[in-house]
């Protein structure tokens, strides 16, 4: 798979990132070698094989249908990093580009 | 040409938790902005979901209520998308393992029965709610993030608008009667996306689809529809191409309006949640909820019309709602009278609730009281013209109809010992009447029954009276 | 007050006996801090006014009015906590992490958070916004990382203890350069309530100490089921200092030859000399493969960088953190603040994990990555079928210097290839100081099945014992 410039715009879109032409240039050529390294990972292999995506003992956890207020994080405690805020609202400029859900 | 048209519904449900899918927030509506979050719905650093056993429960219910089979393993996944009402910029879903698969319905359009397939239904949580401002902000109210959804995907089985609107209905009644959701379309706990393309008769592969989100109203969801496969033949048919795109339903025009035009599929970037382990649903489990499933609104309907004899219309009116009916049905196993409890159900209570704009839940007659209300009536303790009286007392203040009768001496007089003595006095006094009835004139008797009531301050059981002074009037 | 001749047996007989007032130790250690940090800036936040709990229980405690560091990726109640990012350089959390919660009840001291590669990506302590850490052996050398904060705070005897967290080594490897013990427990035995998430299914916190028995004590606190963490497991944990003093006769040791071939030189003898002295003393050594470990790297990037991708996506500007000054549009608020606010290799990382969960590189990747993980997972327990411990170096070279390898993440990747499979499996591994190479400190590593922190204490504390480490200070801590 090659990396082209075109792929790390895309990639760098999906994740809410943006880079200059230099960085652009950088990452291309620093993802094309990890890349690489990663593309080793198709030698093995893994007909049949299950995927482990968490190593847990445990399953089906699940907690009963009680509503709680938790101690101390009421609406001012849970604000107070918001950068901007209004009227109990987190205050964000407006929207101009809509996403799928919405 | 003729066309053939390909539809499928993706419905919402918000299930009816009383704490989030995944943090114990407490579910409400209409609290104050962001006071009904805490550092999970924040998704503050650090913190982790820990899932809400009763949304299985709730899911589970409608997956049984459907025909689908449970799923015995499902794992959540992430669906990765940025959007200021989604605070952790992933929705946690059931993407590779859903609840439940391969459900179906039946409905019937024209007289005619369709089985509509279900594809599949999973649980996820809701985001929370952004309001637009005019002044170039928006408002970002996180009290909905993590209200538990269940999502059913139905199978692309409907051709008309008209088995998409039968499919909507009849799935609506059946969540409804289960108990797991509010249904209610004005308040988004039922919400409705569609897809539509067309296809000229006899083309195996189906069309280009288009969606259509967040509808309004069943009647929005037909309408729209039917506006889509005429623009969609029309384009087709001028040698155009219809493209994957989103649009909107213009309320005021009747079109769909042309939203997004999408470029391939939007990437979400699925994958496993590694933060909750797996669900592994027990065979046992799920036998126990399917015991605890209410009778649908079907078997209800059955129930009122043939065991109890009401009349179809009057069980359609009973089970408008899953409350209603529910109400009704503890009436009658307190004791009420079928026919008679229907009757006041339809008529009495539901003007009460239409006048004062109130539902059932918010009022305070029980179903104890109205059986005990129905059994006085019945036995002849009170008039009906009482009873408007001892109903207006119980359901506004929930008072008990027996003692309230009791204690306001309103209990009906049919004391034999009492009336006869009076019958006799009344006929002794009013000899013209007994000319007149002689005389085949019917009034009579309603002049001398009047004469009881006044007497008896209206407490005097008519039926009594009627019959006592028929046979006084048949003696002299 | 410096820790480099203490234990917590030792302060706790101190504070008992009212030798040393826990007031006094608050004071004196948060003096020390900011004094000796001036060399190794191994702090990201110092408690002005330290002060222990109130009505201190000495016999019920071990921790009680001890100060313990804590790596700046766990969440405290009222104090910043940055991961060491300029995202959330101002973030002023509003809960406790669970571990924070035990160590509260332990009536640990607090002093203050320790320096960290931000988000714990990376191995050296160099990418933090809050500066370089510097290695008390060398202070032109890195102190490894993630946890270098913790590990050279710890090495400098600036605590007795501190908390790291470990990804893919980040407790292991700096443990390791700075010659003290330090374990990442088996995954799911530590609550990660309050742990931001680098990598969910791999993150575990865990304990750096300069003695293997203080680790011990530590870990007896912070173990254990928890209502908030879904993930971690309710099974009884042991009383871990009774592993400690025990020998190693009759001891199933395996040396995988593929960990001893990344090894050569000096390195290699001064591990090879571990080895010999567990025979001596009666284990049986094994020479075992663990042939899928040339995959593990690519492995690990894969299922690390695919998790934090997703995971560091609430970083948006939007709630809390680094919202961009100069943003117009919703659109703007995202890009400006996460490209403004991450550093260069939390954005590689991103992209990294974006890429190989994107439409069409999934089944090659993501998905592949994760069947390979199972096949590394079976490695290692046919090698626990027939074997108590596994064996060999933590690290292919000792601490590198400081800028040496930030240019160039392949070789920086490749540098973590004999830890990361303990996270990939979600066994318990730590790293206990072998000697010294060229005067730098090299650390053996431990592994044993999931849940047997036992048989990882039980060998760490007799190799400590034999070789008698823990008696060298650190060169640049010496007067």
């Amino acid at each position: 798979m090659e990396i082209t410039e075109e792929l790390i715009k895309h990639v760098a879109e999906l994740s809410r990132l943006e880079f200059s032409d230099d960085e652009v240039e950088t990452y291309t050529k620093q993802m094309d070698s990890i890349i690489n390294m990663a593309n080793e990972l198709s030698e093995v292999d893994t007909e049949g094989v299950e995927e482990t995506v968490q190593v847990v003992d445990r399953d089906t956890v699940f907690r009963e249908d009680k509503p709680e207020h938790w101690q101390g994080q009421n609406r001012e405690t849970l604000m107070e990093n918001v950068p901007e805020k209004a009227n109990g609202f987190i205050k964000v400029p407006v929207i101009i580009e809509k996403d799928d859900n919405e | 040409m003729n066309f053939k048209s390909t539809i499928g519904l993706e419905v919402h449900f918000e299930l009816k938790t009383k704490s989030k899918i995944f943090s114990p927030s407490p579910v409400s509506y209409g609290a104050k902005p962001n006071t009904e979050t805490n550092v999970i719905d924040w998704a503050m650093p650090g913190v982790l979901p820990m899932v809400n056993k009763d949304v299985y429960r709730l899911g589970i219910m409608v997956a049984l209520a459907t025909n689908a089979h449970v799923l015995p393993t499902t794992h959540f996944d992430r669906k990765n998308y940025f959007y200021p009402d989604n605070p952790k910029a992933y929705q946690i879903t059931q993407f590779f393992q859903p609840l439940a698969r391969d459900g179906y319905i039946e409905v019937e359009v024209n007289g005619k029965k369709k089985r509509i397939g279900i594809h599949e239904m999973h649980i996820e949580e809701d985001a929370g709610k952004n309001t637009h401002g005019t002044n170039g902000f928006s408002y970002v109210d996180l009290n909905r993030q993590g209200v538990p959804l269940l999502e059913v995907v139905s199978e692309p089985d409907m051709e008309t608008p008209e088995e998409a609107y039968a499919y909507l209905e009849k799935l609506r009644k059946i969540v409804q009667f289960t108990g797991a959701s509010d249904v209610k379309m004005e308040e988004g706990s039922m919400r409705v996306d569609t897809n539509i393309s067309i296809r000229p008769a006899g083309q195996k592969e189906l069309g280009t689809k288009v969606e259509m989100k967040n509808l309004n109203s069943f009647d929005h969801v037909r309408r729209s529809l039917a506006y889509e496969q005429k623009r969609q033949e029309q384009v087709l048919l001028s040698g155009g191409r219809i493209q994957v795109s989103t649009r909107r339903f213009d309320e005021a025009t009747g079109k769909t309006v042309l939203e997004r035009v999408k470029e391939g599929a939007a990437d979400y970037r699925y994958f496993p949640e590694p933060d909750i382990a797996p669900d592994h649903i027990s065979q046992e489990w799920i036998d126990e909820i399917a015991k605890t499933l209410p009778k649908s609104a079907y078997e209800r309907y059955d129930d009122y019309v043939n065991k109890f004899g009401i009349k179809p219309y009057d069980a359609n009116v009973l089970l408008q709602t899953k409350e209603s009916s529910d109400f009704f049905d503890a009436a009658v196993a307190a004791g009420a009278d079928p026919t008679l409890a229907a009757n006041w159900m339809n008529t009495q209570v539901n003007g009460y609730l239409n006048d004062n704009r109130v539902e059932l839940a918010d009022v305070k007659l029980t179903p104890e009281n109205l059986a005990k209300m129905i059994e006085l009536i019945k036995d002849g303790t009170i008039s009906s013209k009482i009873a408007k009286k001892v109903f207006a007392e119980t359901i506004e203040n929930g008072t008990d109809p027996k003692k309230y009768v009791e204690e306001k001496g309103m209990v009906q007089l049919s004391d034999l010992s009492v009336l006869e003595p009076m019958v006799k006095k009344v006929v002794d006094n009013n000899p013209q009447s007994v000319e007149d009835f002689k005389n085949g004139k019917d009034r009579a008797i309603g002049f001398l029954v009047g004469q009881i009531m006044k007497e008896t301050r209206g407490k005097a059981n008519p039926k009594v009276v009627n019959k006592l002074l028929n046979k006084e009037l048949a003696s002299r | 007050m410096n820790y480099l001749n203490e234990t917590i047996d030792s302060l706790n007989k101190k504070l008992a006996s009212g030798e040393l007032s826990a007031e006094d130790l608050a004071k004196a250690t948060t003096e020390n801090i900011k004094e000796t940090d001036k060399k190794l800036n191994a702090w990201i936040t110092v408690e002005d006014d330290a002060k222990p709990a109130e009505n201190l229980n000495f016999a019920k405690n071990k921790l009680a009015g001890i100060p313990i560091a804590i790596k700046d990726n766990i969440v405290t109640n009222g104090v910043k906590t940055t991961a060491a990012s300029h995202i959330l350089d101002n973030f002023m959390p509003m809960y406790d992490a669970t571990v924070i919660t035990k160590l509260k009840d332990a009536q640990a001291t607090f002093v203050g958070k320790t320096n960290m590669d931000e988000f714990a990506m990376g191995s050296s302590t160099e990418h933090s916004y809050f500066g370089a850490t510097h290695n008390p052996w060398n202070l032109d050398k890195v102190p490894g990382g993630s946890s270098g904060g913790s590990a050279a705070a710890v090495a400098g005897g600036q605590v007795v203890a501190a908390l790291g967290s470990d990804t893919g080594g980040s407790i292991r490897q700096p443990a390791a350069f700075n010659g003290i013990f330090g374990i990442k427990p088996t995954y799911g035995r530590v609550s990660r309530w309050g742990l931001i998430a680098f990598a969910s299914s791999l993150d575990q916190i865990g304990v750096m100490t300069k003695r293997v028995k203080d680790s011990a004590e530590v870990l007896n606190v912070i173990a254990g089921g928890d209502e908030h963490d879904s993930t971690v497991s309710t099974r009884e944990v042991p009383d871990f200092t009774k592993f400690i003093g025990q020998d190693v006769k009759g001891l199933r040791v395996a040396v995988p030859k593929e960990y001893m071939d990344a090894v050569s030189g000096e390195m290699r003898e001064v591990i090879q000399k571990q080895i010999d002295t567990l025979k001596d003393a009666g284990a049986i050594i094994n020479e075992v493969s663990l042939p899928h470990t040339k995959y593990v790297v690519p492995t690990y990037y894969i299922v690390a960088s695919s998790e934090a991708s997703s995971n560091l996506q609430r970083y948006d500007g939007i709630r809390y953190g680094y919202r961009a000054k100069d943003a117009k549009n919703l659109l703007d608020v995202y890009l400006k603040s996460r490209s403004e606010g991450f550093g260069t290799e939390v954005k590689r990382r991103i992209m990294l994990g974006s890429f190989a969960l994107s439409a069409g590189s999934y089944d090659k990747f993501f998905r592949q990555a994760a069947k390979v993980r199972t096949l590394i997972c079976n490695d290692f327990e046919k090698i626990f079928a027939e074997n108590d411990v596994i064996v060999g170096p933590t690290t292919t070279e000792p601490a590198f210097g400081i800028g040496e390898e930030v240019s160039d993440p392949i070789k920086m990747y490749n540098n973590d290839i004999l830890t990361i499979s303990a996270n990939l499996a979600g066994i318990p591994a730590a790293s206990v100081p072998a000697g010294l190479v060229d005067g730098m400190p090299v650390g053996l590593q431990v592994m044993a099945k999931r849940f047997d922190e036992g048989s990882v204490f039980r060998v760490a504390d007799f190799i400590e014992r034999s070789n008698k480490f823990y008696e060298k200070t650190p060169t640049a801590m010496e007067d």
